[in-house]
């Protein structure tokens, strides 16, 4: 039998190699821009300290889209992408003049035909900041 | 606090919103991704967060904008976001209820080109006490 590869190919519980991405002031205005999320929050650090916040925050949206970038790159592309979710757990904390890290994990859950389920994990200085993340992606 | 009678609501926009391949590229570009076919999968968040908060912010609806904070977000992808489209949204308050004074909302925005689904998204908000 001619294996199709893709999907098939890939076994229940395949650990993702670990990624790391580092955020820093510049990313999130960046992202700030690229969105059109422009909250102060994400900028002003008076603010998001005004607001009792203990610095300025990533974007949970940031977070997501790094995340998509991790499942993606491995998975075949932004196209590859059917479903995708996730718990902002706690944030991400962007201090002046620093690069906090992201690190990206995940273990494929569930494998069809075309498509592969992934649990993904995501943290920040050691804290859990992505909780209950799960990626539906065709696989090529 | 959230006026009940909104919770199953649907809130159409206006106007269609075009995709531009600059603001796909702009996108790309903030997690290392150069010369992007299609929009990066949490693209359609650019769309529906503005649009959501613009219908929600109807007065009728109540919600308090200024004390919001991101609690879940879900995609469903029908097929990917690509440079030309035009994409309506329509938003609708699913759930609503209180825990601990915080009002949790889920909204449901669907993206429409045309009559094709292209994206789901669900954001739960929560407007904390």
């Amino acid at each position: 039998m001619v294996d199709s590869g893709g999907a098939s190919m890939i076994e229940v519980g395949t650990k993702l190699t670990e990624r790391i991405f580092w955020i820093d002031r510049a990313l999130l205005k960046q992202y700030a821009d690229a969105s059109g999320d422009q909250n102060p929050i994400h900028q002003d650090e008076a603010f998001a300290k005004s607001v009792g916040l203990p610095d300025v925050i990533a974007h949970g949206m940031l977070t997501m889209a790094l995340v998509a970038k991790f499942v993606t790159d491995w998975s075949g592309g932004s196209a590859s992408m059917k479903e995708f979710s996730g718990r902002f757990t706690k944030p991400v904390i962007v201090p002046a003049g620093a690069q906090v890290d992201l690190t990206v994990n995940g273990i494929v859950v569930e494998v069809d035909e075309q498509t592969v389920r992934l649990e993904l994990t995501a943290t920040s200085n050691g804290i859990k900041v992505l909780g209950m993340s799960k990626a539906l992606t065709f696989y090529s | 606090m959230l006026n009940p009678d909104s919770v199953g609501r649907t809130f159409y926009g206006a106007e269609p919103v075009s995709v531009t391949q600059s603001e796909i590229d702009s996108f790309a570009a903030v997690v290392g991704e150069l010369n992007p076919v299609v929009a990066p999968p949490t693209f359609s968040i650019r769309i529906t967060l503005a649009q959501s908060q613009q219908l929600l912010s109807d007065p009728s609806v109540g919600l308090d904008w200024s004390r919001l904070v991101h609690g879940d977000q879900k995609f469903e992808i029908h097929r990917p976001i690509v440079a030309g489209d035009q994409l309506t949204c329509s938003s609708t308050i699913e759930n609503y209820k209180v825990a601990a004074g915080n009002e949790i909302v889920t909204v449901r925005s669907d993206l429409h080109a045309g009559s094709e689904l292209v994206v789901s998204t669900w954001s739960t908000l929560v407007v904390r006490a």
